[in-house]
């Protein structure tokens, strides 16, 4: 693995998670929201995780960012005047945040940890997808009833109700 | 066999959803029955079913699931609360339609809570925690009422991060253990070249079963959530979901993974004895009924942490007696304050009042109830506390089991003055045309009342048959 | 493979940490609902790679995988009735703002 790569994805991580947070306008959030999940995209690839990685793609910068982006659209975008105070609000609240996210991170990375872990005996180099139907079955049957949980819950949630 | 409590559920759920027309009706029977067949199992350890041969079953679900003393009183409360969850919605509900749904998610509900007892691998323990949590912020918000809505709003967030601690520590083991069954993960903690990496772990996930558990620091959510959930899903909440969420899995994570040791027994008490605190003070000051019984239920939980974090056996067995006995006397409570909401439309305490002519069953329950919560002889809320005070004694924690013992006390207090504000004194002007509840409610209240007696008074064999054989949790 | 490995564990923690404050900062000092719920994305962000950072690391990458589409799953579940409570309250309040809501006191 080549570790100054790696380096300049992570900063091109946290740069877009940054601007995520910072920017002014939901929308542009939602997408930045989209770009951090392009970048881990890069990361599970790169960690020998190729399904995650798809997973990772189509889930969630794709179907996520449409959620987050309907649901921006279908609330009501603000006056001119609220936006400005808004704005000003913001920046006297989001201002320190990269101070102490640069700070945070050069007081750790003087830390010097190092893991002397005995690792456990690797298993047989087997298919995701075998582990996942053989050994984690459990785990599917629960993403099966938690979708059947979601899909209720859209049902409720969206349903134009008969109000009193 | 055991998969069948996890696989059941879903295939009934799934059937009621076919669109055939008769099903809606059925809907409620099934479920009903379902829940009534998981309490006979637990308690017919010897019945046919358990003979039944289902080996083409067996081969195609694979599933690690493992029972033991405290998983049975766990499922027979779940069968139980969910039952009477099931039975209030369908007097509650009035559409066909909503019944449906409401029946659909706590069936799925049901599913997520059986997984949770019966898992031995902790990735799907957080499987199921996430499941029942996503439906139980569905019933929350089940008629998208504002305040239900805020309060869901504000659970969804604190489970979230909940979530994520319990994720991260689980990543942190993943890396010395290589597997996430409990076993592994037990040894690995073990045998680890590393004490920050388990400390890290441990507090990390923790601080996460706190926040599901609703214990003090982090108790903000629950409150709202129990007061202003429907009635049907306070019961839900406030009898079991928290308790299997919270309580349990911290019960079954630190005896099954971490392993006991006095310094999370410290922490566990000291956590139990500032929610003990802090919840009956809350409690005394609420004028609402539901927020009050929320309240008492962090300040009961408190109880059943302090004596798990005693550690002896003894302990160990007081805190499941007492989580048996707040599954049923916080049930009964909420079911009580069903019938005042549904009867008299409000819960405020200030404006309800003389209500014991007008509603006895009502009342003689709440009063059980209640002198249960606070531990009165011969209900069985007296037995469990006792034993918890007399492990806390045994063990020299005298600190501890002096504030268990006044803050029953305050407890006392506050039940006091909520049965003298609601069904004592004279009736409110308001008061005059309310009648005793409907059977939807009455029913589960005679059937809880019953539970209330009968195990205070046969608690020598509950504990003897049970709650001891449960404490053997740690070794 | 595994001291080199081992040699990735610190540098990512350092990041995943940083990812997770800004999620958190996110969440603490916004009153946007919405922002709060991408806020929430970062720290599950932050998780996913830690997960599968521990699998690289200790050997298993296999089992951590599937573990993380398990994981992707569920959060999609979660975020979509988020947004669907999000929604409703927005219709009742006419606000995404946190400091319109909080109408729950005794």
């Amino acid at each position: 693995m080549n570790m100054t790569l790696d380096i300049v994805i992570l900063l091109a991580l946290i740069l877009a998670a940054l601007w995520t947070v910072m920017t002014r306008s939901l929308l542009r959030s939602a997408i930045g929201l989209a770009l951090v999940s392009a970048i881990l995209t890069i990361l599970l690839f790169r960690f020998d995780s190729p399904l995650a990685a798809v997973f990772e793609l189509s889930v969630c910068s794709g179907l996520i960012s449409v959620v987050f982006i309907s649901t921006i659209s279908l609330t009501e975008p603000m006056t001119m005047k609220e936006v400005i105070k808004h704005m000003k609000d913001r920046l006297t609240r989001f201002w320190y945040l990269p101070f102490i996210v640069v700070i945070v991170g050069t007081a750790l990375s003087l830390l010097d940890i190092r893991l002397n872990i005995k690792v456990p005996p690797a298993e047989t180099q087997k298919d995701v997808r075998e582990v996942l139907w053989n050994m984690r079955q459990l785990d599917l049957i629960g993403q099966v009833t938690i979708l059947l949980a979601g899909v209720f819950g859209v049902a409720i949630l969206f349903k134009e109700g008969r109000k009193k | 066999m055991l998969y069948l409590f996890i696989i059941v559920p879903l295939f009934i759920l799934m059937f009621l959803n076919l669109p055939f027309r008769g099903l809606k009706r059925a809907a409620f029977w099934l479920a009903a029955a379902l829940c009534l067949f998981q309490m006979f199992l637990v308690l017919f350890p010897d019945s046919f079913f358990w003979k039944l041969d289902f080996a083409w079953l067996d081969h195609l679900f694979k599933f690690d699931l493992a029972i033991d003393g405290l998983g049975e009183i766990m499922l027979f409360c779940i069968g139980l609360v969910v039952f009477i969850s099931v039975f209030m919605g369908r007097y509650i509900n009035a559409d066909a339609d909503e019944k449906l749904n409401f029946f659909s998610l706590l069936l799925i509900a049901l599913a997520g809570l059986n997984g949770i007892v019966l898992v031995k691998d902790v990735f799907s323990l957080y499987v199921f925690i996430e499941i029942t949590s996503v439906s139980s912020f569905m019933l929350i918000s089940f008629y998208k009422r504002r305040e239900a809505l805020e309060a869901t709003f504000k659970y969804l967030i604190l489970s979230a991060i909940a979530t994520i601690l319990m994720l991260a520590s689980i990543s942190l083991i993943i890396l010395i253990s290589g597997g996430t069954s409990f076993s592994l993960m037990h040894e690995a903690i073990r045998n680890s070249p590393h004490d920050f990496l388990g400390i890290f772990a441990i507090g990390m996930f923790l601080s996460g079963l706190f926040i599901k558990a609703g214990l003090v620091p982090f108790h903000g959510w629950l409150v709202d959530a129990y007061s202003s959930a429907p009635s049907a899903v306070s019961v839900f909440l406030a009898g079991i979901a928290t308790k299997a969420m919270g309580i349990y899995t911290l019960m079954r994570v630190t005896s099954a993974i971490f392993g006991f040791s006095i310094p999370i027994g410290n922490v566990l008490m000291l956590i139990g004895a500032v929610s003990i605190i802090i919840g009956a003070l809350d409690a005394l000051a609420q004028n609402d009924f539901k927020r009050m019984l929320a309240y008492s239920s962090i300040s009961q939980m408190g109880y059943i942490v302090l004596g798990f974090g005693c550690g002896t056996a003894l302990g160990v067995a007081g805190a499941v007696f007492h989580l048996f006995n707040h599954t049923i006397f916080k049930s009964l409570l909420f079911v009580n304050s069903a019938a005042l909401k549904i009867q008299t439309g409000t819960s405020r305490m200030d404006k309800l009042g003389g209500l014991a002519r007008k509603m006895p069953l009502t009342a003689v329950s709440s009063l059980l109830a209640g002198l249960s919560t606070a531990g009165i002889p011969p209900l069985p809320g007296f037995w469990s506390k006792l034993i918890i005070i007399i492990a806390l004694w045994g063990s020299g924690h005298y600190a501890y089991a002096v504030i268990a013992v006044l803050a029953s006390l305050i407890t006392l207090a506050y039940i006091i003055s909520m049965q003298r504000r609601v069904f004592f004194g004279e009736p409110a002007g308001e008061m005059e045309n309310v009648k005793e509840a409907s059977p939807g409610v009455i029913l589960p209240t005679l059937l809880l009342t019953l539970i209330v007696i009968v195990s205070g008074l046969f608690f020598p064999f509950i504990l003897e048959n049970f709650a001891l054989p449960a404490g053997m949790i740690i070794k | 493979m595994t001291a080199q490995a081992l040699s990735l564990f610190w540098p990512y923690c350092i990041f995943i940490i940083m990812l997770v404050i800004i999620g958190l900062y996110c969440m603490l000092v916004t009153y946007n609902l919405i922002r709060a719920l991408i806020g929430l994305e970062l720290l599950i962000k932050a998780i996913t790679l830690f997960l599968i950072l521990a699998g690289y690391i200790s050997g298993h990458p296999v089992m951590t995988q599937a573990l993380v589409i398990t994981l992707i799953v569920i959060e999609v579940v979660v975020i979509v009735v988020a947004t669907g409570v999000v929604l409703n309250l927005h219709r009742q309040n006419q606000s995404l703002d946190v400091r319109k809501l909080r109408t729950i006191k005794d």
